[in-house]
């Protein structure tokens, strides 16, 4: 076997682990914790597809703020065993169905899709911003506009929630 | 009523584009400390430069003997009633037969301490001395690394036979001169009072 | 292929050292610097002028009781530091340190690697610096380190933005993302980046102060109000590790602003200089940290100049001020070049 591929499966092994961990780890900060270790593996993978860009971004935006924020907010809320409210049935079979039901999507999915092999020459500059750009830009320039204004939208909302108390 | 005329009314005027920049203020600050960082420091170098301190610097005690060798304290205790911060106690002690020149009164400190924890060196101490036994001095007190070690006995306060301390620095003039008046009891010395019994017997 | 192992690890063994000696002698420097500003004279017993003082205050803080609080979280308590500094040394790998030295065939560039995302990776790596802290902060399990973390936490978000939209702007002028590359614009004419990116240069700078912690921004270990911050609970080594980090950032941060800002290794002049090959990589490598010692100079030189901010200032100033004027650079930065052609 290739280098990258002991790569690929050490990265994937860590990555699923984490993300068990994520669900199974009693306390919230450590769960935000295997996020984070989950989110460097993935990075990992990104690297390993020549997409630097993307890998570098992916930190920066994941583990390196909405993490942090991630992290804060708990840290402020401070949950811990003693303070848990009891949870009621109801919204634990709501979380099991739902939950289902996205497995069972993703199964379906991965079912009937072709198992495709990348193909091996593959250009190493594929990653990078140049050609992030112009496919951004030309290919999906609707999408991306589309995106933005989202993010626009959200971050217009963010600022009226925040403001909302004053009047 | 008004007191004096440096009064100054205070008001919060609205900064102008420069102050609220606050980029020419911080250049400001810099350029001073810049200035500062050239300048010689004021620091003495303790252990190797001393600096100078008066001659009537109140430090260290002195237990102080006279001109014989004899300690001149004699337990009246004036010291330790005088002491603001009670640091200092003794016991007093009755002179035998030949230790006259030890001793310069008949009656003597036996044990005398000061604590120099509690001592403040407001120097009240060598002012109530009418044995000008106990006076303080340029010394400072070391440091140590036990609380009882503070505690001075008369082994670190009575000055040694060999090293005497000056202190006609602290005294003025007119006490100097009158020292030197040897007809005055205060200034005699055990063999002064010796010889002078022996003339009066001749006589 | 072995060759290539072996002068790698050399290199980045060279530069891990450097890195720790600098760091080292920042802490005596910054002691020094602060007594002569204040008109004093600083360490001066421990060797002639004091010079070993850092190896008297290294030896003192592994000698020191190590403690960790019963109610802490065993792990991440020693995660904190572990984390600061790692991160610390991590950004160091991309800084071009000087030029290509000629050994017999081979060139060897002082460049650990330079990834043609290097400025994004220096970006990427600071913004994982703030995990050190808030670990740390979380889990000594005390109000004064947490609430330290939280401050670092939510300045160091702010600032990040102020300094990416800077770089933005940079990268705009620049048309790369590599730090090999950046330099070598600077250095085959064209005038330092300074020259274009004024104002770019002062958010960065600023952003620079923040994210290391450095004061005016120094609210996260703030003594007057937090004990000691993040750090509170925090003894030996472990505290060492934390407040060397700090140094450590300061140089790496350094180096950075010298290498985007001020021709990274280039010396001015340089096609004057008669100078070639060997001599030439040796004296920009010097100059490079001529350079870098300056910043750090710098850094201390803001320290004992300028008082700490109140929070709600701090954040005043990232969000109000610093990312409109970012965007406001990117604007003008795309407007100039391309009234100049430049597109």
């Amino acid at each position: 076997m290739l280098l990258s591929q002991y790569l690929f499966f050490f990265l994937s092994f860590v990555a699923v682990l984490s993300a068990l961990m994520v669900i199974l780890d009693k306390n919230p900060v450590h769960s935000v914790l295997f996020l984070i270790v989950t989110f460097f593996a993935i990075a990992g993978h990104y690297l390993l597809l020549n997409a630097q860009f993307l890998a570098v971004t992916h930190i920066i935006v994941y583990a390196g703020a909405i993490m942090v924020l991630f992290l804060y907010v708990i840290m402020m809320l401070n949950l811990n065993k003693e303070i848990e409210p009891h949870k009621k049935n109801i919204p634990k079979v709501a979380a099991v169905i739902s939950a289902g039901v996205l497995m069972m999507c993703l199964v379906a999915l991965l079912k009937g899709a072709e198992v495709q092999m990348l193909p091996a020459a593959r250009n190493s500059n594929i990653g990078l911003v140049d050609s992030l750009g112009k496919v951004l830009f030309k290919e999906y320039m609707l999408p991306f506009e589309i995106s933005s204004v989202l993010f626009l939208a959200a971050m217009v909302g963010a600022v009226f929630l925040s403001k909302k108390e004053i009047h | 009523m008004q007191l004096t005329n440096r009064k100054k009314v205070v008001v919060k005027k609205e900064m102008s584009l420069a102050e609220k920049l606050y980029l020419p203020a911080i250049t400001n600050g810099m350029v001073i400390t810049m200035k500062h960082f050239f300048k010689k420091g004021a620091t003495v170098r303790y252990p190797e430069v001393k600096r100078e301190i008066s001659e009537t610097y109140r430090g260290q005690h002195v237990l102080k003997r006279d001109e014989q060798g004899a300690e001149r304290c004699t337990a009246c205790g004036l010291c330790a009633v005088a002491c603001p911060a009670e640091a200092i106690t003794m016991e007093a002690a009755e002179r035998k037969k030949g230790e006259e020149t030890l001793y310069r009164e008949e009656k003597y400190a036996a044990v005398y301490e000061i604590n120099m924890l509690r001592c403040i060196f407001c120097g009240l101490c060598e002012e109530a001395c009418p044995k000008e036994a106990i006076f303080l001095t340029d010394r400072i007190v070391p440091t140590d690394l036990k609380r009882g070690e503070f505690v001075y006995g008369k082994d670190k306060l009575v000055e040694d036979i060999n090293h005497r301390i000056d202190l006609s620095g602290r005294q003025t003039k007119e006490v100097l001169e009158f020292k030197k008046d040897k007809t005055k009891a205060h200034n005699q010395t055990w063999a002064d009072k010796q010889k002078l019994l022996k003339e009066n017997k001749h006589h | 292929m072995l060759t290539f192992i072996i002068y790698k690890s050399i290199l980045v063994l060279i530069v891990f050292l450097i890195s720790l000696g600098v760091a080292a002698y920042a802490t005596y420097g910054e002691r020094k610097v602060a007594a002569f500003m204040q008109d004093r004279i600083g360490p001066d017993r421990a060797g002639p002028f004091g010079i070993f003082q850092p190896l008297a205050d290294g030896l003192k803080m592994f000698m020191k009781e190590e403690i960790i609080p019963t109610v802490s979280n065993k792990f991440l308590f020693i995660l904190g530091p572990s984390l600061a500094m790692l991160t610390a040394l991590m950004a160091g790998v991309v800084v071009p340190w000087g030029g290509k030295l000629a050994i017999g065939d081979h060139y060897y560039p002082l460049q650990i690697t330079d990834i043609n995302i290097g400025i994004l990776y220096v970006f990427g790596v600071v913004s994982f610096g703030v995990y050190g802290i808030m670990i740390g902060g979380w889990a000594s399990n005390n109000k004064y380190s947490l609430l330290g973390a939280l401050r670092a936490s939510s300045q160091m978000i702010s600032y990040e933005i102020a300094m990416g939209l800077a770089i933005v702007a940079l990268v705009m002028k620049t048309g790369t993302l590599s730090l090999g590359e950046m330099v070598a614009q600077q250095g085959t004419g064209g005038w330092w980046n300074i020259v274009y990116q004024p104002l770019g240069f002062l958010i960065f700078l600023i952003c620079a102060f923040a994210e290391t912690n450095r004061a005016p921004f120094d609210l996260p270990e703030c003594e007057t109000e937090l004990v000691g911050g993040y750090h509170t609970e925090y003894s030996s080594m472990k505290l060492g590790f934390y407040l060397f980090a700090e140094y450590i950032n300061i140089f790496i941060s350094s180096a950075v602003i010298s290498t985007l800002y001020f021709g990274g290794f280039n010396l001015p002049f340089q096609s004057h200089i008669p100078l070639d090959g060997n001599w030439l990589v040796i004296a920009q490598t010097a100059f490079f940290f001529g350079k870098v010692i300056f910043f750090i100079f710098f850094f201390m030189w803001v320290r004992w100049t300028i008082p700490r901010f109140r929070y709600d200032q701090l954040m005043n100033l990232g969000w109000k001020i610093l990312i409109p004027l970012a965007i406001f650079n990117i604007l003008a930065t795309g407007v100039l070049m391309y009234a100049l052609g430049k597109v």
